[in-house]
């Protein structure tokens, strides 16, 4: 199992690229979809010797959760507000692409070798920069994209980075704890959904640029 | 050394062969019966036959461009491994040469086809070296990856990188050369003006890129050309399988017909993606290369910061 | 005891779903502030014998916790008795018209309105309980959540516009300071760190001298820019005019008065364990420097504001960024007094600016 890891990381990292670069948002669903399931697979893969009932219940529901719950609600949204793609975000996908891998770049010089002294060593090398790599690329949607959905998207990458962080730094979260932070990110989620939802019906689009009535 | 010449003969006479079987596989997919195996060569001989046609508004360089072109992919060739043998000239550093060696051969086509005056030939001049600036950094990394991870201490050589390569190299770091591979693909249909970023059956000047910039061109000039482009597939499709195929068995003659095969693979395989894609929209393609860039990026990150598979 | 705080507004909020009836809804509501009200009391009265912790230490209560616990409950009795007049004025007819805009729009279902003002109160109340960092993270992001469709009561275009930039800005801020939680989990010497009291407060706090700077320093600059976020320090704040002007007024009074306190006592514990550390320098400097930052932004927007509510909120920012620079220069009981004291005359204005725009 320990041999999937860096082929996990791999399409980790591949998602993120990927999101930044495409412009339908039912695609970028589907990729934050496949992240987040990857993601919570990880627990297993990483200590396939020792699989606790904690690791079953809380791998299981991330999947569910990422894998099932989220599309579905964020589909219904989408289609609710029939948008299919952003068109003219303000730092194109070309540059995004480019923006991504210079994020690739920054995310491996931050996390280099003996920069932090680590609590546990890490099954891999890529695993630290991976996580950190997703993190910047949901804060990076969030900026950078006009639509409302493509900002809810970054949030769900930005969580899965934050959970993949804290794989990586071995941390033992009580059981119930991480159910609390599944929760709280699928309450989130709703409100979120309904928050666009709103939008949509209210401004006739979810491009966050119409929102500009309240200012100083 | 024998071997290496043989394998050079092999790739001057094979290369229009190539274009016959993509062009075969795109008739089989269609359900046409297709063209004749040898219908290139004998294209060639036609072209070679006829006389050439000159614009008064062209200079020297309109003449010297195909010659110069001709003789930059000829020499590239040389450099190419193929089977088990080295290349003919193997020295380190060699795959910048070569992929310099290309760029000299686009240079002059490009300073040929704006030689005309003509406005097709500067649009198609445009958009080539546009999308060729943005494969050049997607082919340089992934040889980059490509030195670190096989070539044991970096080396810098095709020759070396190609003899490097086996099976073990994959059941190693099989994800990031899977990476590599994606971005040489993609990489391979650019350069050659393939579908998705160039259809080369087109007639419409205005959706040509390579094409519309050798329209000038007759006779022996223009069979230069064709002839150039054909060997400039056949090495791209040589060093894809070389430099990446893990089928290696160590005989010196079997080795050299897997790789033909291997090579007719790839011909059929951009058969296979003409038959089933479409060509992308413009505003597109340099989407798709700085794809290509960003996935060969991350292999040659990924390379650097060390991989720890058990 | 502390059971009876976090049990009555929870079931109180999720009754008050159900209930049909507007009256007695609105009694629900005000029995809930009531009791509230009297178990601090009670709470109060007992000290400084603490009520028992429970939940294996993860909930407990401190000074600290119990001085914004009381500010809580005080303002949320204030804001129900307020709620019940403000329910009923807006309860006469299905469209209103937007006195700025001028345009129609509906109210949000009472039921909605109460559970969730209900159910902020309880997350409110977890906070301020937890001696659990990772507890603490999830009640706050909880408040995040149950005080969203609080602000989004009058249904127009400007009320949704705050409410996306409040959900958005205080998520993402708030995921960040998960990565705080990370950094003190790391920060602990090699081969303490147990599943479940890894981020107890009093553990670390006992544990800090041994801890390493590097990551508690890191931990620290999360917790600031991630509960300074929910707390309205500059340059952080931008979400906080936008929802305190456009929330009803008891909602902006509850927010600004019990809300930013509450995020800040997460920055507040965060320093705890870095003074404990020897690195009470360190998070000193930090608190001073965002202190005077937000002193300066209010003091720049709120000289030309014409909204009422929106100059009370840049207020709010300034009086953050003042509880910021006195804990920051060392002042925590200046710091406590001036918080009651902002809660409660900015919980007043606010009212006082729902009585004069209703009119």
């Amino acid at each position: 199992m320990t041999g999937l890891l860096e082929p996990a990381l791999i399409v980790v990292i591949l998602t993120n690229l990927a999101i930044t670069a495409s412009s339908r948002l039912a695609f970028g669903i589907r990729l934050v979809a496949t992240q987040g399931v990857v993601a919570g697979l990880m627990p297993l893969v990483l200590s396939p010797e020792e699989v606790t009932v904690r690791l079953v219940v809380i791998g299981g529901l991330t999947v569910v959760l990422k894998g099932i719950v989220f599309p579905r609600l964020l589909d219904r949204t989408l289609r609710q507000a029939a948008v299919r793609r952003e068109e003219d975000p303000p730092f194109g996908y070309k540059a995004s692409i480019v923006g991504g891998v210079v994020t690739l770049g920054l995310a491996f010089w931050l996390t280099g070798p003996n920069r932090m002294p680590l609590p546990a060593p890490l099954a891999s090398p890529l695993q630290l920069p991976a996580a950190v790599f997703t993190l910047l690329t949901g804060l990076f949607l969030i900026v950078a994209r006009n639509n409302a959905l493509n900002q809810v998207l970054g949030y769900l990458v930005m969580e899965n980075g934050i959970f993949l962080i804290g794989l990586a730094l071995a941390l033992e979260e009580p059981l119930l704890l991480e159910m609390g932070i599944l929760l709280d990110v699928f309450f989130g989620v709703l409100v979120m959904g309904v928050a666009i939802f709103h939008i949509s019906r209210a401004f006739d689009s979810i491009e966050v640029d119409e929102l500009t009535t309240l200012k100083d | 050394m024998i071997a290496s010449v043989c394998h050079l003969f092999l790739a001057l006479v094979g290369a229009p062969f190539l274009l016959s079987v993509i062009n075969r596989t795109k008739a089989w997919i269609a359900g046409r019966h297709g063209q004749p195996w040898l219908q290139p060569y004998h294209d060639l001989l036609r072209l070679l036959r006829k006389g050439a046609v000159y614009s008064r508004t062209t200079s020297w360089v309109f003449r010297a461009g195909p010659l110069i072109g001709l003789a930059a992919v000829l020499t590239a060739t040389t450099l190419v491994p193929f089977g088990q043998a080295r290349a003919l000239v193997a020295f380190q550093g060699d795959f910048i040469a070569f992929v310099y060696l290309l760029g000299l051969a686009r240079l002059v086509t490009v300073l040929a086809a704006l030689d005309t005056g003509s406005a097709f030939e500067g649009m198609g001049a445009n958009r080539e070296v546009w999308f060729s600036a943005l494969t050049e950094p997607a082919l340089m990394l992934s040889l980059a990856a490509l030195a670190r991870e096989v070539g044991g201490n970096g080396s810098l050589s095709l020759s070396v990188l190609h003899l490097g390569m086996s099976a073990a190299v994959w059941s190693r770091t099989g994800f990031v050369l899977a990476l590599v591979a994606v971005a040489w693909v993609v990489v391979l249909l650019s350069e050659n003006s393939r579908i998705p970023v160039d259809d080369p059956t087109t007639h419409l000047e205005l959706t040509m890129i390579h094409e519309v910039m050798v329209l000038d061109h007759s006779g022996p000039d223009f069979a230069f050309i064709l002839y150039g482009a054909a060997l400039k597939l056949w090495l791209f499709a040589a060093l894809f399988v070389g430099l990446l195929s893990p089928v290696k068995t160590g005989l010196p003659g079997v080795d050299s017909v897997i790789a033909l095969a291997e090579v007719m693979g790839v011909a059929v395989g951009v058969g296979l993606v003409e038959s089933v894609m479409a060509r992308l929209r413009l505003p597109s393609v340099p989407q798709l290369l700085i794809g290509a860039c960003a996935i060969s990026s991350l292999a040659f990150l990924i390379e650097r910061h060390g991989v720890l598979l058990p | 005891m502390l059971w009876t705080l976090l049990l009555i507004p929870t079931l109180s909020g999720i009754a008050a779903f159900g209930i049909q009836r507007h009256p007695l809804r609105r009694i629900l509501l005000l029995t809930a502030a009531v009791g509230q009200f009297a178990v601090t009391a009670r709470l109060w009265m007992d000290w400084p014998q603490r009520p028992a912790p429970i939940l294996d230490g993860w909930i407990g209560l401190d000074a600290l916790g119990l001085l914004v616990l009381t500010i809580c409950g005080v303002l949320f009795l204030a804001a129900a008795v307020y709620a019940v007049g403000y329910l009923e004025h807006e309860n006469h007819g299905s469209l209103h018209r937007d006195f700025e805009e001028g345009s129609l729009f509906v109210n949000e279902p009472e039921a909605v309105f109460t559970g969730c003002l209900l159910l902020f109160l309880a997350s409110m109340n977890l906070v301020t309980l937890s001696r659990h960092f990772g507890l603490m993270w999830v009640a706050v992001e909880a408040t995040t959540l149950f005080s969203a469709p609080l602000i989004y009561f009058h249904r127009h275009r400007r009320s949704l516009e705050a409410t996306w930039k409040y959900v958005l800005i205080c998520s993402v801020g708030i995921a960040l300071a998960m990565l705080g939680n990370f950094a003190l989990a790391a920060a602990r010497p090699p081969g303490t760190a147990h599943g479940n009291s890894a981020l107890l407060v009093d553990d670390l706090i006992a544990l800090a001298p041994q801890m390493n700077p590097l990551w508690l320093q890191l931990a620290f600059i999360f917790f600031l820019v991630g509960y300074g976020t929910k707390m309205g320090l500059a340059p952080f704040h931008t979400w906080l005019p936008d929802a305190h002007s456009e929330a009803p007024s008891l909602v902006s009074a509850l927010m600004s008065g019990a809300l930013l306190n509450c995020a800040f006592l997460g920055v507040l514990r965060g320093h705890q364990v870095c003074l404990g550390a020897g690195q009470g320098l360190f998070s000193r400097e930090l608190l001073v420097g965002f202190g005077l930052l937000s002193l300066l932004v209010a003091g720049v927007f709120i000289v030309g504001q014409t909204d009422f509510k929106r100059m009370l909120a840049y207020s709010s920012v300034e009086h953050m960024g003042i509880l910021a620079l006195a804990v920051g220069l060392g002042a925590g009981y200046a710091a406590g007094l001036h918080a009651v004291n902002h809660s409660l005359a900015k919980g007043a204005l606010f009212l006082t600016a729902g009585n004069l725009l209703a009119s």
